[in-house]
């Protein structure tokens, strides 16, 4: 099995995987980090969702073996202590409920922010429109986007 | 070992306290039933004991309240809105108590699942009762300690006053009071000195959400962990006739492939199969591997032969079944009041229509998963799972092992929606583990889930109803579905009770494909069904359905119905609140509204479905509802789940569509199953009819409304009802193209 050496969260780590093992998995299972969520494999639901070189990704379908000279964070590396403006806001807005796909949600929410930071209501819809929230928060979901805008902008 | 002091525990039985050997105080009890005499209560936290405790509250020295929450926690919120009642009566600060997810050890009562909506309000007498109990001893403690009377105290905030204002923390006298007596008659307090219930409580595991935490089953890892992908048959029906596992033993990583299914045939064919149903009968090829991908991988790589021999199952098929049972008259009758035959035969007007439905899978976004490790001491059982001591009793069964020796681990669940009522996917694992002697995670990909899931049946309604003289006379409801639906209770519901000639028939067909309760069960599209008729015939009728509604509760006001399961007041409480807080009466140029309202769950709801016309196509923008749950016990998770319930249920009757063909889902991901998104999600206004009764849940009676009020807009909009679900495929072209 070949060995791969990746940035995550700013450090350098070894996976040992098959080529075609997608990041997502390598995050998970060898790599202890669990914080980046399977849903559908396919790229259609988000729970899977890190930043690579700041560009929020859908780690399902991103082959390790591709993943060497790139700069990934996961949620885990998001911020020190959970104090991101969206993880903040996503307490003051009380998002979850179930809670799984959160993580995919917030990742995706922190990069639209730093690219968009005063976002229009329908530009928050469309974008956030690529992850599934299976309980439906998603009116929580669009206030903490915009409670996080208001704290970055 | 415990300590068993004998003065320590109430005459009922009903709670006990022991000091624990690190300090402070541990109270067991027991939710539902009462604490059995010889039940002991460990010293030490480690050995928790949920034998005959299911709730555990931990008082520490330095004043820290833990408390070991009872109820799986599938995003209903129990977790958080459970043990804020014990906190309320036991007067401590609600940012000093911590809540841990208790544990299963066996399962010696009752009650400890997450469905039906019921948790809050089970639990809301028993839990109150110990926090308040548990504050006595700790007064009592304090007056003994000062040598004052206990009536001279007040507790506030974890402190204890005296009546020279002298103050004793919790904390302080922990452990003189774990040995106190436990005093019998607490008073609970009147609902005007809450300060903790009605007031929000963020979800208590949000830190750990937001920083991606390990919470979910699927998260859960030993050291020494294999993992397991299950190839189950791919239509429902077959069996395995053979294999060929050469190309996966050569994917790297892969470490065995076995079979499975002796074990689950024998129970299946047994006299109590319990849950064993949910399973296919087929023996099972299940690769083991060192990774996910791997076993995912593996399973991939097994050339499997199926054979069957009954015809493969299809929808067609389905849809004819269900109409020759509509058609025909091989019923169980469930109710029937007066004769609707007579009522019908005497009527000026009838009405008759026909509702369909297909089936629906779960999808919980976390997919189905379970670990299990097994020696001949122990079985250790850790995931997701809704009914955790239904779960030790089969694997019990299933494995012929005591019951004692094995332990349920809950692990927070990535959603339930009933699906995670049924252990079968925990069956399989605990198959696997005894196989394999090693511990072992078996995660289903989503095509594995969506594909061999537990539906809810496709079902068919037909309503039939008289009008005589301008009034409704008759009703008669007839449902066919896919192996079993309705049961005893729904008949009872609405509008059972406002009209004197009544029927309920319910007829079912057997399938091989395995169906079961999801969110609001039977209701989710009843309610569907019979809103959108009670509209369709109010305008039948020449009557504001609002009005003709609110005339119906009347005459079920008028007459005395034993058997009737809601409150026509509290049905009028949330329709008049609903149609002030919509605008119903004043609605603006381009909004068509539907309205409907129902009971279902113990909660009372009114729900109104603001939509538009957009390029022909009706949008959905916003949802106005009605809530009478009683008192809200945390307004904050509450309104979380009244929107969740309100979207997931206009999102399933818009999109979800589930159809067979050849034995097999016509969708497996989400390139062809459609969830609603976030831009198509309605806004939700939720607004609470405010009184003092007891809480009832909110898990699910957002939901069965939602779908109909959407419809019944559509129908203002356009002019046509629907008939079907989901609606997108079932608008007739004039509702497109306008």
């Amino acid at each position: 099995m070949p060995t791969y050496n990746v940035t995550i969260n700013g450090e350098t780590r070894s996976v040992d995987a098959d080529s075609d093992t997608p990041l997502l998995w390598a995050l998970r299972d060898q790599l202890e980090l669990v914080g980046t969520k399977y849903g559908c494999g396919i790229g259609q639901c988000g729970t899977c969702t890190v930043h690579v070189d700041g560009v929020a990704t859908r780690s399902c379908l991103l082959p390790i073996s591709a993943m060497e000279d790139k700069k990934i964070t996961t949620i885990e590396g998001l911020s020190k202590g959970g104090d991101h403006p969206v993880q903040k806001a996503w307490k003051e807005a009380d998002v979850p409920q179930c809670g799984y796909c959160q993580s995919g949600q917030i990742m995706t929410a922190s990069a639209f922010l730093e690219s968009n930071p005063k976002p229009t209501e329908e530009e928050i819809r469309s974008v956030m429109s690529g992850n599934i929230c299976r309980c439906s928060a998603y009116n929580r979901i669009h206030k903490a986007v915009t409670i996080a805008s208001e704290k970055i902008g | 070992m415990a300590t068993e002091n004998t003065s320590n525990f109430s005459r009922r039985g009903f709670l006990k306290a022991s000091s624990l050997a690190s300090g402070g105080m541990l109270i067991g009890f027991n939710l539902f039933t009462a604490c059995k005499p010889k039940a002991e209560m460990p010293i030490d936290i480690s050995k928790l004991n949920f034998v005959d405790f299911n709730a555990f509250i931990k008082i520490a020295e330095n004043g820290m309240v833990t408390i070991f929450s009872p109820n799986p926690e599938i995003g209903q919120g129990v977790k958080t809105s459970m043990p804020m009642l014990i906190a309320e009566e036991l007067n401590v600060s609600w940012k000093n108590v911590i809540v841990e997810q208790g544990v299963l050890d066996t399962n010696n009562y009752t009650r400890q699942v997450a469905g039906g909506s019921q948790s809050i309000r089970f639990g809301w007498e028993p839990l109150r009762q110990t926090g308040a109990t548990a504050r006595q001893m700790l007064i009592n403690a304090a007056a003994s300690r000062w040598g004052v009377d206990a009536s001279d105290c007040i507790a506030k905030d974890g402190v204890i006053t005296n009546g020279k204002g002298e103050t004793l923390g919790y904390g302080d006298v922990v452990t003189e009071a774990a040995s106190l007596e436990i005093p019998e008659n607490v008073t609970l307090k009147d609902s005007k000195d809450f300060t903790i219930i009605g007031s929000d409580a963020q979800n208590v595991d949000i830190d750990k959400i937001i920083t991606g935490k390990p919470l979910y089953g699927i998260d859960y890892k030993e050291e020494g962990m294999v993992y397991a992908s299950v190839l189950r048959p791919p239509a429902f029906g077959q069996v395995l006739e053979s294999f060929d596992a050469a190309a996966a033993k050569e994917i790297t990583g892969v470490i065995d492939v076995i079979t499975i299914g002796e074990k689950a045939r024998k129970l299946i064919n047994s006299e109590k199969p319990g849950w064993s149903v949910k399973l296919s009968s087929s023996d099972k090829v299940v690769v083991i591997a060192t990774s996910t991908w791997a076993a995912f991988k593996g399973k991939k790589a097994i050339n499997a032969v199926w054979k069957m021999d009954t015809p493969l199952e299809d929808s067609e098929s389905h849809d004819k079944k269900l109409f020759n049972l509509l058609d025909g008259n091989d019923f169980k009758t469930l109710r029937s009041d007066g004769n609707v035959e007579k009522a019908f035969a005497k009527a000026d007007k009838i009405l008759e229509r026909t509702y369909e439905s297909p089936f629906l899978p779960h999808n919980c976004m976390e997919p189905m998963n379970f670990f299990a490790n097994i020696n001949d001491d122990k079985v250790k059982l850790v995931g997701p799972i809704q009914t955790p001591e239904a779960l030790a009793t089969a694997v019990s069964i299933l494995l012929d092992r005591d019951l004692e020796g094995i332990s349920v681990e809950m692990t927070r669940m990535g959603g339930g929606f009933g699906r995670r009522l049924y252990g079968d996917f925990a069956m399989e694992v605990a198959e696997i583990a005894d196989a394999i002697r090693k511990p072992v995670k078996m995660v289903s990909s989503r095509e594995d889930d969506m594909t061999t899931g537990v539906y809810r049946p496709s079902t068919k309604y037909r309503i039939k109803a008289s009008i005589k003289d301008g009034e409704v006379t008759g009703y008669h409801l007839k449902e066919a579905c896919v192996n079993g639906n309705m049961y005893g209770l729904i008949p009872n519901f609405f509008p059972a009770g406002a009209i004197e000639n009544y029927k309920v028939d319910v007829a079912r067909f057997k399938s091989n494909i395995t169906t079961g309760a999801w969110r609001a069960p039977y209701t989710n599209f009843l309610s569907y069904a019979e809103q959108s008729f009670l509209d369709e015939l109010a305008e039948f009728t020449g009557k504001d359905p609002v009005q003709m509604r609110l005339d119906l509760l009347q005459k079920v006001k008028a007459t005395k119905d034993e058997k009737r399961e809601y409150s026509p007041e509290r049905l009028e409480g949330v329709i008049n609140l609903v149609v002030e807080k919509s605008g119903y009466r004043n609605i603006k140029e381009g909004v068509y509204q539907g309205f409907c309202s129902y009971y279902c769950h113990n909660t009372h709801v009114a729900e109104v479905a603001d939509i538009v016309m957009e390029n022909n196509q009706p949008v959905v923008k916003k949802v106005t509802v009605a809530v009478d749950c009683g008192i809200v016990v945390n307004p904050l998770g509450a309104i979380n789940q009244i929107e969740g319930g309100v979207v997931d249920g206009v999102g399933h009757a818009m999109y979800g569509d589930f159809k067979f063909k050849d034995g097999r889902p016509d969708s497996n991901n989400y390139g062809s199953y459609r969830l609603i998104r976030m831009s198509e999600a309605p806004k939700v206004e939720t607004f609470f009819v405010e009184n003092d009764l007891s809480p009832t849940g909110l898990g699910e009676p957002t939901l069965p409304p939602a779908g109909a009020a959407v419809a019944i807009a559509i129908n203002k909009a356009t002019g046509n009802r629907i008939y079907k679900q989901p609606f997108i495929k079932n608008m007739t072209p004039k509702d497109i193209i306008g």
